[in-house]
């Protein structure tokens, strides 16, 4: 069913017609054309098309659009603050944090949002919480190392 | 260098002389200063092909690269970036030979119109056999701007010094001119002919030191771009109707239900069946409509069948090695040992899957695609739709990793065969269920040891024989004297009948099934002697580069002689890939009662000649640490016949972060020694290694990959 769907979009206010049963990943991807969050497994598996539905990270390839009205979504695109890139994202590079890449956006939001609730993480907070998030090139240590420096820089704010 | 190697690397498929006359990239260029070259300017891989009798590396050039009117270097290469990391490795070389800064180097990289034919990037050769000829060309370059600059300034060449892309008068510095300036209007090209004069070890500013990756900004913010990025006007998604087992036939089709659905376009021509919409959950909805009855020949083999199966069918084996006699051998043993070795199917799963999006306008085709071999695809395209060659073009995006699974281009075949019927843009982007039916698994394959050593605790026979994994590290490297290694059937060139599905090369394709059996048997050799695992390796060792290696593993994990099983749950393994010499240590600690097995501890010494990027290097062995884990302990495909049972990661289960032992990666730095492979070597010991260290913890040796925790709980019954 076609209906009308409003929700906040990288701090931007948004209105999609869309049948509200679609799942969220295909809308931001197709409708509103923000690539960044991306297709793994389509299942919830792999975490790849993680995005922020205040501030929390969800699944997009499971989540049906409708339960994002009146929400505020977050993408990739969305982290950088008027250019100035997030504490993760400059730890990401920093650390080498990635190879392809391809699991990079969904990993960054995934930590973003434990990070919230857990600012001072231990090593094995941090593996615990990432571990529904799979990178295939194994990138692992080093994102373990960028998410302990961006926690410090971040001092939990 | 074994020439192996490169056989194996040898895709057919990818075989294709360029169908474009290569002259004519420079026609469509601008201006400035050109050096050409080829994979064959250098000596390891002229002499390769010599030895070889293959060819296939187009002899005119197969790569370029420019300094441009406004001073940057461009380097045009058919080779791709996947994660492995030459978009910055490559940069580096190029900078450090012209005397530029990183940042001033552009890579062009998978273009088809833009870049010359490459083979593919595949087999851990781009450094190896790519670096040097660049490297030599940017030296040209270098040479080329230097006489020009003579003549700008006035001054003898040799009282020149370039630094930072400017050159400048040795004795008077403010008499000085930019390469910008250099190149302005001009249109020069050099044929790299000689290999010209590189820089030494002792001169580099930008090899060898640790470079952060230059693409990490894009990755970081979702601005990189993966096939599946690329949105066009019109375009539309397609879902394709798939058999439920391969070798399954369609007997009746209604594909009316789908059609209802608003928007819906549904294409049939012969065997492919698809549906497409503006919107891919759309189309894929409306897929689930299409009623369709098949025939499924009955299933002859599964995951447990298959091993016998493949033994029945194995070709006569060919010799890779030999030498002494093996009854000579066998007399000379106190003790022999006989083992069979085995490993299944395992998936490339890459987390992006094979995309492709296709457009036609008049008769040009563009393609955008997630490939290791964008002229392939280019070839395909040509041979399967009748484009001229000359009128399809390939694009790579950002590869979202590829580990050799990406080489077939069947995606991109079917988005082209889809725009050319619909006569709309069209994309097709596997679901992780096709990813995980259509890819080309690492074939099962079973390795047969007879091994004798003496009562001194030397190697006095091995008897080898590979079936279906193919020859890559084959060949092994210990001080035998009576040996015979002999494969049997290649990874993926096999008979009809053989393997179920498609098997293709596998990140260190054979390397990884034979470095298990070969060091899995060495260390119950070992043990059989009463000898340390390690002592007994540098025992029967003469190569003084994996004495090395071994050495410095020792040291760094802080080895201490015992006999296996210790309970330590120790384990060590060596092994050579693409040139590179590889020893890893591991501790592992094993739940007797549930079978699982942690991983603590590896230490991982690689020798890989000169290192290119530091940082870049190890980032490329702890990723084959790490998904290396996985072919260890869970990666396997299960099947009946043709039906794939695995289908997404909730039980095709690769590492996770939870797995993580603590790793610690030491490279010997040879900056004398060419540089050799990185992107595959440290993945080829992971099975041997934790095999061993299960054996020192638990005292029970597994014989089959992966070592699941089923498979280690019955071997303890067993005993
Ligand atoms: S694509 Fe959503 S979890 Fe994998
Ligand atoms: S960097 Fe490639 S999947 Fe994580």
């Amino acid at each position: 069913m076609k209906e009308i769907i409003q929700f906040k979009l990288n701090k931007k206010p948004v209105k999609v017609t869309v049948d509200s049963d679609r799942m969220l990943l295909w809308v931001l991807r197709t409708d509103l054309g923000l690539t960044g969050a991306k297709y793994g497994c389509g299942e919830g598996y792999c975490g790849s098309c993680t995005v922020l539905i205040d501030k929390r990270a969800v699944r997009s390839c499971i989540l049906p659009v409708k339960n994002v009205k009146g929400k505020e979504v977050t993408t990739i695109e969305g982290l950088a603050k008027n250019g100035v890139l997030h504490p993760l994202q400059k730890a990401f590079i920093a650390h080498d944090a990635l190879q392809c890449g391809y699991c990079t956006p969904g990993m960054i939001l995934r930590a973003y949002s434990f990070l919230q609730k857990t600012p001072k993480p231990t090593h094995s907070d941090i593996i615990k919480n990432l571990d529904g998030n799979l990178c295939r090139c194994g990138s692992h240590n080093r994102i373990v190392q960028a998410i302990q420096s961006a926690a410090k820089e971040m001092k939990g704010e | 260098m074994k020439e192996d190697e490169y056989c194996e690397l040898d895709f057919e498929e990818n075989i294709l002389q360029s169908p474009i006359n290569r002259r004519e990239f420079l026609k469509i260029t601008a201006g400035g200063i050109f050096v050409l070259f080829t994979l064959g300017d250098t000596s390891v891989l002229a002499q390769q092909r010599r030895s070889s009798g293959r060819s296939g590396t187009p002899s005119d050039f197969n790569a370029y690269l420019r300094i441009g009117e406004d001073g940057r270097v461009t380097c045009f290469t058919g080779k791709i970036e996947m994660g492995q990391g030459i978009v910055t490795s490559l940069a580096q070389m190029l900078a450090e030979e012209l005397d530029v800064s990183l940042e001033t180097v552009d890579m062009v990289m998978g273009d088809t119109n833009l870049c010359p034919w490459d083979r593919g990037t595949f087999g851990s050769m781009t450094t190896r056999f790519f670096g040097p000829p660049l490297r030599a060309a940017g030296a040209e370059a270098r040479g080329v701007l230097m006489e020009l600059a003579a003549e700008y300034l006035e001054v003898p060449k040799d009282r020149l010094i370039a630094k930072n892309g400017v050159i400048s008068d040795k004795s008077k510095p403010q008499n000085q001119v930019t390469y910008a300036q250099l190149a302005k209007g001009k249109k020069i090209t050099r044929r790299l002919k000689k290999e010209a004069q590189l820089k030494k070890a002792s001169e580099f500013t930008v090899i060898g030191k640790p470079v952060k990756r230059t693409d990490a900004l894009e990755k970081v913010t979702g601005k990189a771009q993966y096939a599946g990025d690329v949105q066009l006007p019109g375009m539309l998604y397609a879902c394709i109707l798939r058999p439920p087992a391969h070798g399954a036939t369609l007997k009746k089709v209604d594909t009316a239900p789908a059609q209802k659905i608003n928007g819906v376009q549904v294409v049939q021509d012969g065997d492919l069946i698809a549906v497409l919409h503006k919107y891919p959950d759309v189309a894929e909805r409306a897929l689930a409509q299409i009623k369709a009855d098949y025939d499924v020949p009955p299933a002859k083999v599964d995951d447990k069948t298959i091993f016998q199966h493949l033994l029945n069918t194995a070709p006569r084996g060919s010799t890779a090695a030999e030498g002494g006699s093996l009854k000579n051998g066998e007399s000379q043993s106190s003790i022999t040992v006989e083992e069979t070795y085995l490993n299944s199917y395992v998936a490339h799963a890459p987390i992006e899957p094979h995309t492709a999006v296709a457009k036609i306008e008049g008769n040009k085709i563009t393609i955008w695609a997630s490939t290791q071999s964008p002229f392939g695809l280019q070839s395909a395209v040509t041979n399967t739709l009748g484009f001229s060659a000359e009128n399809v073009h390939v694009l790579t995006p950002f590869v979202g990793g590829g580990f050799g699974g990406k080489n077939y281009n069947q995606q991109g075949v079917e988005a082209a065969r889809l725009a050319k019927l619909t006569g709309k843009p069209v994309q097709v982007a596997w679901s992780r269920k096709e990813e995980f039916t259509y890819d080309p698994f690492r074939p099962a394959a079973i390795v047969k040891i007879k091994s004798g050593v003496t009562e001194s605790g030397k190697l006095a026979l091995w008897d080898y024989h590979v079936y279906f994994a193919g020859s890559r590290g084959a060949q092994q490297f210990y001080e035998i004297p009576h040996h015979l290694t002999a494969v049997h059937g290649s990874g993926w060139r096999s008979t009809p009948g053989t393997h179920p599905f498609r098997t293709g090369p596998w990140r260190a394709p054979a390397n990884n099934t034979n470095t298990f059996a070969r060091e899995s048997h060495i260390d119950t050799m070992a043990e059989k002697a009463g000898i340390d695992p390690l002592e007994f390796r540098l025992k029967n060792l003469t190569d003084q580069k994996m004495v090395r290696v071994l050495k410095t593993a020792a040291k760094k994990f802080g080895w201490t002689p015992s006999k296996a099983p210790s309970g330590r749950g120790y384990g060590i393994a060596c092994g050579i890939d693409s040139g590179t010499y590889v020893a890893t240590m591991a501790e592992v600690e094993v739940n007797k009662k549930t079978g699982h097995v942690q991983v603590k501890r590896i230490i991982c010494a690689q020798d890989m000649g000169l290192v290119i990027n530091l940082e870049g290097a190890r980032l490329q062995m702890e990723g084959c640490i790490i998904m290396g884990l996985g072919y260890a302990l869970t990666e396997e495909i299960h099947f009946e016949g043709g039906k794939i049972l695995d289908l997404n990661f909730d039980t095709y289960e690769i590492t996770r972060f939870s797995w993580l032992p603590k790793i610690e990666t030491v490279l010997i730095d040879d900056k004398n020694a060419p540089a050799q492979g990185g992107g595959e070597p440290a993945i080829v010991t992971m099975g041997g290694v934790i095999a061993n260290a299960i054996y020192d913890a638990i005292g029970v040796r597994l014989l089959q990959l992966p070592m699941t925790p089923e498979r280690i709980k019955e071997q303890m019954i067993k005993g």
